[in-house]
C-alpha cells in the first residue's frame, strides 16, 4: 500500500421517515396528534443530503471511503434506509424505536447520533443532514449534534465543496437576504437547503442491490440514550380555517376591493 | 381575546409569585441581532415575545468594537429592555455559532440569572441557539407563535406551527427544564418600539476562540431598494406562470413599486431561476404576514401557503379557476396575469 497523507472520508447521513410532503394532514379528534395512516417517505431535505453524499463520492472518487445512512424510527423506517441505500449509500444503521412511541426530540436525536458516531471505528468526517424535518419543523438537530461534538457546523447549505486533502469544507449557506460562504475544518455537520441539489430517482437495479446492503440494528438501550420527550405536548389542533372571499370579475373590481381595505397606490 | 387571556393569566401568576415569594420571576435573555448599526426588527419582535413572559428582559448584543457602540445606543432605548449586555470582539464581526456559543455558555452556566433564552427565528439565530442549548443539555422550542409563563409552576407554554403550518402544537417546558430556549416567529409578535427606554448597559468579556473550526469567508446580500420581504406591509409574489426571469421583473416590479411592496416568489419561480432564493415565501423560505399579499401566477401549494396564509388580505390572480390559492384568497381574479397586472399598474398610477 502506498503511503498517503490523504485521509479517506467517512460520511454519515441521518435520515428521517416523515409524512409525505404532498399529503394534506388531518389532526385526530382527540387532539393528540395527526392521522399517521398516510403515505410516508424520506424527509425531502434528507433526500438532498443523501444525494449530496453520493455526489461527493462521484466528485472526489476514492477519497470518499464510506457513506452510511442512519435513522431513528419505528420498524417501518427501514424502508427509508433502503431508499437511501438505493440512491447510493453503502450501509445503514437503524436505531429502532417501538411502533407508536413518541417521536424523539431533536436533542435526543442528536445524542443518539453522537453515540452512533462514537461507534464508527474509522470515525466520521462529515455528517450531512436535512436542515429541518417537514413534520416537526424544528430545524435543530444538526446544530445540536455539532454542539455536542464540538464540531464545525454549516447550516442551510446550498453548495458544498470538500477538499479532502486539506480536510476543509467550503460551504455556501442561504441566509436571510442572500448568501454566505464559510470555510469549515473537518469534521463538520452540514445541513442541507433545498437548493443544494436535485435528488436522483433510484433505478430498479439499484433498488434490488440495496436489498443486499447491510443494515445494522440498535436500540436506544444499546446506545445508552434516553429518547423520552422532555417537552410536554399538551395538544395538537387545527389552525384557524381561512375561507376565500370569492372572486371578482375584472381588474376594476379587484382595485375597488383593495381600496375598500384601505390599500391604494404607494404606502399610505 | 387570546392575548387578553394571556395577560390575565400572567398577572394572576405574578401576583401569586409575589404572594408566596418562593417562585422565581422570569428573566429572559434576548439575542439582539443587528446589521449596519440597526437592530433587526425580527429581534425586536422576539423581545416583545420575551416581555410576555412577565418578568425582566435583558438583551445581548455582540459585534466588533467598531460597530457595537452605535447599536448599543439604539438598544438602550428599546422599550421593555432593562439591561443590555454587550460583548465586543473582532471575532463577533459575523457571529458564527462556533465563536458565539462559548459566550452564551459562559453567561448561562452556574448561577445564571436567566430563565429563558430568546431569539428571532432568523437564519443566524436559529443556527446558534440550538447549539448553545445542546451544550447545556436543554431542549429548544422553535418558531413559536405564542408564549405564556406560569411563575408558580415555573413552566412556560408555547404554541408553534408544525407540518408546514397545517397543525398547531401546544407544548409546555416544565420546571425540569432550567432554562427555556425558544425562537420566535416574528410575524406573530409586534416589533418592540425604539422609544425612550433607558436600559442599563453591562459589558461582558468576550470568550476568545482560538483557531475556530469555521471561518467566515464572504457574504453577498441581494441588493434591493424595495422593502425587506420579512417585514414589508405589502408583498407582491410571483410563481411559475411568470415564465422567465425577464418577465418576472418586467411584470411584477412595476406593480410592487406602485404599491410600495416587497417582491416575493414561490418555490417554483425560485427553482426555475426567475427570482433569487432569498425571495422565496413558504415552509422552506420566509414566512410573511403582511397587510396585503398578492399571489400572482401561484397555484397555492401547501408549502407556499405555509409562508403566507396569516396575511391580512390575500389577493390572487391566476388563470386557472381551480387553483387552490383561490380557496384562501380574499379577493380572487381569474385572468391572464400578463394582461391583468399591467392594467392594475396603469390604474394604480
Amino acid at each position: 500500500m502506498r503511503p498517503s497523507a490523504v485521509r479517506l472520508l467517512n460520511i454519515l447521513v441521518p435520515v428521517k421517515r416523515a409524512v409525505d410532503f404532498a399529503v394534506k394532514i388531518r389532526v385526530n379528534p382527540e387532539q393528540t396528534g395527526i392521522d399517521l395512516n398516510v403515505k410516508h417517505s424520506m424527509n425531502p431535505f434528507d433526500e438532498i443530503a443523501v444525494e449530496e453524499a453520493v455526489r461527493l463520492r462521484e466528485r472526489l472518487k476514492d477519497a470518499v471511503k464510506s457513506i452510511k445512512v442512519v435513522t431513528i424510527g419505528p420498524p417501518k423506517a427501514v424502508e427509508t434506509l433502503r431508499t437511501a441505500l438505493a440512491m447510493g449509500a453503502d450501509s445503514a444503521i437503524h436505531v429502532e424505536i417501538p411502533e407508536g412511541a413518541p417521536s424523539p426530540e431533536p436533542l435526543a436525536v442528536a445524542k443518539t447520533l453522537r453515540e452512533v458516531v462514537a461507534r464508527q471505528k474509522e470515525g466520521v468526517d462529515l455528517v450531512i443532514m436535512g436542515k429541518q424535518a417537514i413534520d416537526d419543523d424544528a430545524g435543530q438537530t444538526g446544530q445540536m449534534l455539532a454542539g455536542l461534538m464540538d464540531w464545525a457546523q454549516a447550516t442551510f447549505a446550498s453548495k458544498v465543496d470538500v477538499d479532502a486533502s486539506a480536510k476543509v469544507a467550503n460551504v455556501t449557506r442561504e441566509i436571510d437576504g442572500g448568501l454566505e460562504q464559510l470555510r469549515c475544518q473537518l469534521p463538520v455537520v452540514i445541513t442541507t437547503d433545498l437548493r443544494l441539489n436535485e435528488p436522483r430517482y433510484a433505478s430498479l437495479p439499484n433498488i434490488m442491490k440495496a436489498k443486499k446492503k447491510p443494515v445494522e440494528k440498535f436500540t436506544s438501550t444499546d446506545l445508552g440514550v434516553d429518547l423520552a420527550p422532555r417537552l410536554q405536548t399538551l395538544k395538537i389542533t387545527e389552525p384557524p380555517k381561512r375561507i376565500g372571499g370569492g372572486k371578482v370579475a375584472n381588474v376594476d373590481e379587484l382595485l375597488a376591493k383593495l381600496k375598500e381595505a384601505g390599500i391604494t397606490s404607494k404606502r399610505a | 381575546m387570546l392575548r387578553a387571556a394571556n395577560v390575565l393569566a400572567r398577572s394572576a401568576a405574578r401576583s401569586y409569585a409575589t404572594a408566596t415569594a418562593t417562585a422565581a420571576s422570569p428573566h429572559a435573555l434576548v439575542f439582539l441581532e443587528h446589521c449596519k448599526g440597526n437592530l433587526d426588527s425580527s429581534s425586536l419582535s422576539a423581545l416583545t415575545a420575551a416581555s410576555q413572559l412577565g418578568g425582566r428582559v435583558s438583551g445581548l448584543v455582540v459585534g466588533t468594537p467598531e460597530d457595537l457602540p452605535a447599536v448599543l445606543e439604539q438598544a438602550k432605548k428599546v422599550t421593555g429592555l432593562d439591561t443590555v449586555l454587550h460583548s465586543a470582539s473582532p471575532q463577533y464581526c459575523t457571529p458564527l455559532p462556533e465563536t458565539v456559543t462559548p459566550l452564551f455558555v459562559k453567561l448561562l452556566s452556574t448561577q445564571s440569572p436567566f430563565t429563558h433564552v430568546v431569539s428571532a427565528h432568523s437564519s443566524s439565530a436559529k443556527s446558534i441557539l440550538p447549539r448553545v442549548a445542546a451544550k447545556l443539555d436543554i431542549p429548544a422550542v422553535s418558531d413559536i407563535t405564542s408564549v405564556q409563563h406560569d411563575s408558580s409552576s415555573n413552566s412556560t407554554t408555547f404554541t408553534r406551527p408544525i407540518y408546514a403550518g397545517n397543525a398547531i402544537s401546544t407544548v409546555r417546558a416544565s420546571d425540569s427544564i432550567p432554562i427555556k430556549f425558544f425562537t420566535v416567529r416574528s410575524t406573530a409578535f409586534s416589533v418592540a418600539a425604539l422609544g425612550d427606554g433607558e436600559a442599563k448597559t453591562e459589558s461582558v468579556d468576550p470568550v476568545h476562540v482560538s483557531n475556530p473550526s469555521t471561518e467566515h469567508v464572504s457574504t453577498s446580500l441581494t441588493k434591493s431598494d424595495r422593502p425587506d420581504l420579512g417585514v414589508a406591509s405589502r408583498v407582491v409574489s410571483g410563481g411559475r406562470a411568470l415564465k422567465n426571469a425577464e418577465t418576472f421583473k418586467a411584470t411584477l416590479f412595476p406593480l410592487a413599486d406602485a404599491l410600495g411592496a416587497a417582491v416575493g416568489a414561490s418555490r417554483a419561480a425560485v427553482d426555475a431561476g426567475y427570482a433569487d432564493n432569498s425571495l422565496q415565501v413558504g415552509q422552506t423560505g420566509k414566512v410573511v404576514a403582511p397587510e396585503l399579499y398578492m399571489a400572482i401566477g401561484i397555484s397555492g401549494a401547501i408549502q407556499h401557503l405555509a409562508g403566507m396564509k396569516d396575511s391580512k388580505l390575500i389577493v390572487a390572480i391566476n388563470k386557472d379557476p381551480d387553483a387552490p390559492i383561490f380557496q384562501v384568497a380574499d379577493v380572487g381574479l381569474v385572468a391572464d396575469l400578463f394582461e391583468a397586472v399591467p392594467e392594475m399598474v396603469e390604474k394604480l398610477k
